[in-house]
């Protein structure tokens, strides 16, 4: 067991590592492109979205929820993509080379995504605070948001992963990633509210987890406990089928490019 | 002398996507020698190798490491190998330290063990200067040497070498020839793929010939060479229109014990020249056939390639890559 976390502790640290040396990366990591649909987004379509429809003071607060989701969404499907640079490098052959619990690198992955998305998420509702979006359910709240996060990040990152050892040249894997992401965040109610979408979109919106985690974590920025905690029920469940069949396609991905 | 087997492999096949990568393959490596598996890209080698290195589950028979079956005690056979991949396996933003913390981490050494270890093998591969910059800053010859200092990390008792001097300069080359004698001095077994002929004669103490996804025969260089039978005169001729000709004339005779075409005239093996060389120039003579050359020489690994696969080591190089 204390092998277990020594192994995932180094390759986890590795990723940190990595990370603290690529300048710009960091830099990026931090202030991402999240931010610019957050501040520019959300102050551009002020007077055009009705708050009569949007049930939100203003819509920044109600975009900061919607923003939150699309970073967890972000960073879960590029989770993979170093994996998939190991697996062209030789570099997932020699760390498989050595006695190491096969799945060690596929958990510190997974940690290091966690962490550094829940960094971004905090960013994220940090600079809405400063728009003056205030979360209505405090610091419990925004710990379920991160769990709520962290449950989506985690399928998310496995279908990354799944990917990374599925594909069989990386530029197939862009390509889907950047086919994925657009129709995911517009076929949610990351921008408008689901009962304010046209019938086909909001039908389509419902199959997607996206609009659960939204759903769950929007009432706990804007309104109250009572309010949330059915939505964050039913995002739990819905969160813990998502993930499940996510890993379960992703074990079978990387048992099969193990050979 | 009954030698310890370090590795024996045993009807070994192994097919992926409907191609058939490498087929009934049997060989032993004995303890402490350098084992090299030669033959051109897509022979097989590698899949071989990765079967070895655990990295792969053959699709029939069995391969032991010190008596650790691959697959079933595929963990232990872990601890006891060590792996230098044909591609720089290191990843560009750590310095060359730092992979070898990683490394031994993940081989769970005690920290003080680790710290020895890498100081050591920094030293070794003479990359102490360069050990605290990211491996992108490293040259080709570096990144190399880093590639072998990974793979020592664990003080393996095999070390695999996926074709350790692809691709580099002749200082670089000899330096690696080097580190593998010195290791092999200390004891290790070296199980080494190579296309390189003059690698596989130099460094060998035993090798198998892979083709097509087959051995085609085992034995030291010497051996192997011997096993030709005979030294081999090659003829080059002015015009090769009575090549066959000649080839038909020469065929018969005692002196001559075989004769193959070439593009550009003929490669007769001989028993021994001075028996030979005249009864070839002599039936060269009487057919009108111009000699533009003479070659005599010993066989070479060369010669033992194209007498067991049918072709030259380049030649099916290049038809794999079509």
């Amino acid at each position: 067991m204390k092998e277990y976390w020594q192994e995932i502790r180094a390759l986890t640290m590795r990723w940190v590592l990595r990370l603290s040396r690529e300048k710009f990366s960091m830099l990026f990591t931090l202030v991402q492109p999240m931010l610019f649909w957050l501040i520019f987004f959300g102050n551009l379509f002020q007077r055009a979205a009705d708050s009569q429809v949007t049930q939100a003071p203003n819509y920044i607060s109600f975009l900061a929820a919607g923003v939150v989701v699309m970073t967890v969404l972000n960073n879960g499907l590029a989770g993979g993509v170093d994996l998939l640079f190991d697996k062209e490098n030789g570099f997932l052959e020699r760390l498989m080379s050595t006695p190491i619990h096969r799945s060690s690198v596929i958990l510190s992955r997974f940690i290091f995504v966690m962490t550094i998305t829940s960094l971004q998420v905090l960013v994220i509702l940090g600079v809405a605070f400063l728009f003056g979006v205030q979360p209505a359910t405090g610091l419990l709240g925004i710990a379920t948001i991160l769990l709520i996060g962290m449950m989506f990040g985690v399928g998310l990152t496995a279908i990354s992963m799944a990917m990374a050892f599925s594909v069989k040249s990386h530029g197939d894997f862009f390509s889907v990633l950047g086919f994925l992401s657009l129709p995911m965040i517009f076929l949610s109610s990351a921008l408008v509210p689901l009962a304010a979408m046209p019938g086909w979109m909001s039908f389509l919106a419902k199959f997607n987890p996206m609009t659960w985690a939204i759903d769950a974590v929007r009432p706990l920025i804007l309104s109250n406990w009572s309010e949330a905690l059915p939505h964050v029920g039913m995002v739990v469940v819905v969160m813990l089928v998502f993930d499940a069949l996510c890993l379960y396609g992703g074990a079978k991905a990387f048992r099969r490019a193990m050979g | 002398m009954d030698r310890a087997t370090a590795i024996d492999v045993s009807h070994l096949s192994k097919s992926y996507d409907g191609h058939q990568a490498v087929a009934d393959i049997s060989f032993t490596v004995h303890a402490g020698e350098i084992f090299g598996l030669l033959g051109p890209n897509g022979a097989g080698k590698s899949t071989t190798l990765r079967i070895l290195i655990t990295l792969l589950t053959p699709s029939s028979g069995r391969a032991t490491v010190f008596g650790l079956d691959t697959v079933r005690d595929a963990d232990r056979v872990r601890q006891l190998i060590g792996y230098v991949p044909q591609e720089r396996a290191i990843d560009r933003f750590l310095t060359g330290k730092e992979h070898l913390e990683l490394l031994a981490a993940l081989y769970h050494l005690p920290k003080d063990e680790a710290k020895s270890r890498i100081a050591e093998l920094l030293k070794l591969v003479e990359l102490e200067a360069h050990a605290d910059r990211p491996a992108k800053t490293y040259s080709g010859g570096m990144k190399r040497k880093l590639d072998i200092a990974c793979g020592l990390l664990p003080d393996p008792r095999v070390l695999f070498l996926d074709e350790p001097t692809l691709g580099l300069d002749v200082q670089s080359r000899l330096r690696i020839w080097d580190y593998i004698r010195m290791l092999k001095a200390r004891g290790m077994t070296v199980v080494m793929t190579t296309n390189y002929l003059d690698e596989a004669d130099q460094l060998c103490d035993r090798l198998a010939i892979i083709d097509g996804g087959t051995i085609k025969i085992i034995g030291s260089p010497v051996e192997l060479k011997v096993g030709l039978g005979g030294d081999i005169v090659s003829l080059t001729l002015k015009e090769t229109d009575r090549m066959t000709g000649l080839e038909s004339a020469l065929k018969g005779q005692p002196a001559i014990k075989a004769v193959r075409t070439t593009a550009k005239g003929l490669d007769i093996r001989v028993e021994s020249p001075e028996k030979a060389l005249p009864v070839i120039l002599e039936s060269a003579n009487r057919l009108g056939c111009s000699v533009e050359f003479i070659q005599y020489n010993r066989p070479r690994l060369d010669d033992v390639f194209i007498a067991h696969t049918g072709r030259r080591i380049e030649d099916a190089a290049v038809n794999h890559d079509e």
